[in-house]
């Protein structure tokens, strides 16, 4: 349902709009049936001459079976619905699998600056590379992302990533994603941070490992000179 | 029932001006025999349902505000930097601003005052044959308080750096911090006139919960009050349960402002995610304090116009208490993606989730209860059937955000907008027309128009769905809330989005034309309406028992109840209703 509208582009994308599809079934057979049985019993029961209304208190069993009944389907379509959740929860924020490559997003007022491992490969060297609302990752490549905040909450969001992560002053939280297809795509803050929150546009650039290679190389070049 | 003297025997005759002054004073030393001044009557009143209708009146001009900015900033969302007619070009920190105190208006300004305070002040004792609410001057301070809120909410727009704008949610550090959100007076300001207008609600609640515990007429059990008053009585106190801790957060939140404290700082140690749990708490018991009553109006009005017996008096009552109980555990999945442990996400998942069942058995028994009716489409009948049938909508999109899997990708996007504004409209908007429509005969002696009604209905409901559908949509393709402008994101700045929020901006201006309507039917009714008699709708329920309006002390006799609130249709007897305080 989503990627009509919006790419899949994260390897975890599939799970959450699946997840959401499958949401999408259950509530949406609940949401006919009841409007279908509302319209029709309106229409059904309009007011006729000289036909009084029922009298029916629904309190007696057989009457009552009339809310049981969906009620325990209801309950049990909220299990399942449950399971799906977690599932997809767990295996996007909370087991992080291996990182193949780490880099530093820092949200501020009204800026994403991106700190880059340099030819090293490592973070916090000399030899970083940072930028300012452009992103460069590889594409088919496990990031792990140390996300910071300097001043108020930010929210880092990648919507063809379907990745959302506030950022908070005082923290670093770790999250991972992993690009499945080259690209650039909006990276949006989904926090309101101040009066230019709506003017803070990141762009994510996903690269292949030779593009970015490239683009590495040039960074340091032109941050050596 | 408990009343100071001042209460009985006034006179309501009509009011000289001249007398105002004389009583604004002092009305403790009131006396009985002298006519009522303007200020006494309509400022300084004791009486419930003049009470009711100040917050009545008070709520519906703070919700025009309301409206009025959600038109200034759609209008910037369909054609940004455009000069906005009768506004001006909107500026980030102005739209930051409107967005903010639509939001707080709205909910505090409109839903509270009007579902809660309006219909509970004018229904409580009419609807429990007392002559008035058990402590009258609380009642009367209650609403004093409130309507300093809202000056001080108002005053807050208009001083040097204008209104606050860190969205109704005020998240620390942004609202904590002048350096940061640059409104040091507007926030401090905004974040005072949200704890006054709670301050107003405690006094209230207490009123309401009291004379529902000790003030009903002789013979009307617990089970024998109607649904709208236990809901009411439920929503006070939900309402008392959960806002103590976000007063304790109000208050820390001053002080980080005014006073340099560092309760939500990082740096001092503090913590901006404790707000984020102070305000959830109450923030969501929130969502149905409002909601409660809204049912509460609408199982009422459906009962009378399909002449129906409620289907299951008790399992509504049982469900309604399990969705209060339920609320308190819920509050955390608006923090999925906040910053807390993942692993709590999972629990706070299954407890949302899982509030559906009451709701959705609600629902189910709304339903039930057309079966087999007599069903009269007047203009309160076709409120409260919009309510079931809209709220619907809000009801199951909620289970998208419930589920933390999928809350990942629609946390903050106009998903979630469209999903709550299922709910509050129909709430806020839809339930409150619904009452308004069903008591107006009662509040003011007239009938209201129908076919002004019914063209007001009609034209309110069907842009309600041309605005929020389009934005379920543009959140789904991506669109996150409270951006000023998409122009600067190249795939959301696409045609197809831009020409849904065109939609949706032009189907608000049609709604908002429309409640010209409302207000045209309201003064021509008023001036000229037919004359209500007692009963209009052939009702059970204890106010329609007694003349329109009721006067001071509400009833020439005090009624005795009989029988419940919904006996209608009762086989062997020739009327269609049986008024609970009928002997026979």
């Amino acid at each position: 349902m989503i990627e009509r509208y919006i790419e899949q582009v994260s390897t975890y994308a599939a799970d959450i709009d699946g997840l959401i599809m499958l949401i999408a079934v259950i509530v949406g057979f609940w949401f006919v049936l009841a409007e279908t049985v509302f319209f029709g019993l309106i229409i059904a029961f309009r007011e006729k001459k000289g036909v009084k209304a029922q009298y029916i208190t629904g309190e007696e069993k057989h009457q009552k079976r009339w809310i049981g009944i969906p009620h325990e389907l209801v309950l049990a379509c909220d299990v399942l619905i449950i399971i799906a959740a977690v599932r997809v929860w767990v295996n996007v924020k909370q087991t992080i699998p291996p990182a193949q490559e780490t880099v530093r997003i820092i949200g501020q007022q009204w800026a994403w600056s991106f700190v880059h491992p340099g030819p090293d490969g490592k973070l916090d060297t000399a030899d970083d590379i940072k930028t300012v609302d452009e992103l460069h990752v590889k594409v088919n490549t496990t990031y792990h992302f140390k996300l910071e905040a300097r001043d108020v909450l930010h929210s880092f969001s990648v919507p063809v990533f379907r990745l959302k992560q506030d950022a908070i002053p005082g923290r670093v939280i770790t999250g991972w994603f992993n690009a499945k297809k080259t690209g650039m795509h909006d990276i949006q803050c989904a926090e309101i941070c101040g009066i230019g929150h709506g003017l803070m546009p990141g762009r994510i650039v996903i690269q292949t490992p030779e593009e970015y290679n490239a683009w590495q190389a040039a960074q340091a070049a032109t941050a050596s000179k | 029932m408990a009343q100071p003297a001042e209460e009985h025997g006034h006179s309501h005759d009509e009011h000289g001006a001249h007398d105002g002054h004389e009583h604004a004073h002092g009305d403790a030393h009131a006396h009985g025999h002298h006519e009522e001044g303007f200020i006494k009557k309509y400022l300084w009143s004791v009486d419930h349902k003049m009470i009711a209708k100040q917050y009545m009146f008070t709520g519906m001009a703070m919700g025009l505000i309301g409206g009025f900015f959600s038109y200034c900033f759609r209008m910037q969302m369909a054609y940004p930097g455009h000069n906005v007619p009768g506004y001006g070009v909107v500026s980030p920190n102005e739209y930051n601003s409107l967005v903010t105190n639509h939001g707080t208006i709205m909910i505090f300004w409109l839903a509270m005052p009007v579902l809660i305070a309006a219909f509970g002040n004018f229904l409580i004792p009419l609807m429990l044959g007392c002559d008035d609410m058990v402590f009258p001057r609380i009642n009367r301070l209650s609403y004093q308080i409130f309507l300093l809120s809202a000056l001080v909410l108002i005053v807050s727009w208009f001083v040097p750096g204008g209104g606050f704008g860190g969205a109704w949610t005020a998240y620390p550090p942004l609202s904590a911090k002048a350096q940061y959100n640059l409104t040091p007076l507007g926030s401090t300001l905004w974040v005072c006139a949200v704890a006054l207008e709670f301050v107003a609600f405690l006094l209230g609640g207490i009123n309401f919960v009291t004379t529902a515990m000790n003030s009903r007429a002789p013979g009307m059990k617990m089970f024998d009050m109607p649904i709208v008053i236990w809901m009411i009585v439920l929503a006070s106190v939900l309402f008392m349960g959960s806002v103590g801790p976000l007063v304790a957060g109000a208050v820390m939140l001053v002080f980080d402002q005014t006073l340099g404290t560092g309760f939500f700082d990082p740096v001092r140690g503090g913590d901006p995610i404790l707000w984020q749990h102070l305000f959830w708490f109450f923030g969501h018991p929130e969502v149905y304090v409002v909601l409660l009553p809204a049912l509460g109006i609408v199982a009422e009005i459906m009962t009378v116009f399909s002449r129906k017996k409620l289907f299951a008096y008790r399992t509504v009552l049982y469900t309604a208490f399990g969705t209060t109980i339920i609320s308190f555990f819920v509050w955390a999945h608006h923090q999925f993606v906040a910053g807390i442990d993942p692993r709590m996400a999972n629990v706070f998942t299954a407890t949302t989730v899982l509030i559906s069942i009451p709701i959705a058995e609600m629902m189910f028994v709304y339903i039930a209860t057309l079966y087999g009716g007599s069903i009269r489409l007047t203009t309160p009948m076709l409120w409260a059937l919009g309510f079931i049938a809209e709220f619907l909508i809000g009801g199951v999109t909620g289970i998208f955000l419930g589920s933390s899997g999928s809350d990942i990708y629609f946390h903050d996007t106009y998903f979630v907008l469209a999903h709550f504004h299922y709910t509050f409209v129909p709430i806020a908007v839809i339930s409150v027309f619904a009452g308004f429509t069903y008591w107006f005969p009662k509040m003011f002696g007239k009938m209201m128009n129908e076919t002004l009604g019914k063209i007001h209905f009609w034209g309110t409901i069907i842009p309600f769905n041309g605005v929020f559908i389009p934005l379920f949509v543009t959140g789904m393709g991506g669109d996150h809330r409270r951006i000023y402008s998409y122009t600067n994101f190249p795939e959301l700045n696409t045609p197809a989005l831009n020409h849904m929020r065109e939609f949706a901006t032009i189907s608000l201006l049609v709604l908002l034309a429309f409640q010209v309507v409302f207000f045209a039917n309201l003064f021509i009714s008023l001036w000229k309406g037919k004359p209500a008699g007692n009963n209009p709708w052939h009702a059970n329920t204890l106010e329609w028992q007694t003349v329109s309006p009721p006067p001071h002390g509400n009833f020439a006799e005090m009624p005795t109840c009989y029988r419940g609130p919904y006996e209608y249709s009762v086989p062997g007897r020739e009327e269609d209703f049986w008024p609970q305080s009928d002997a026979s």
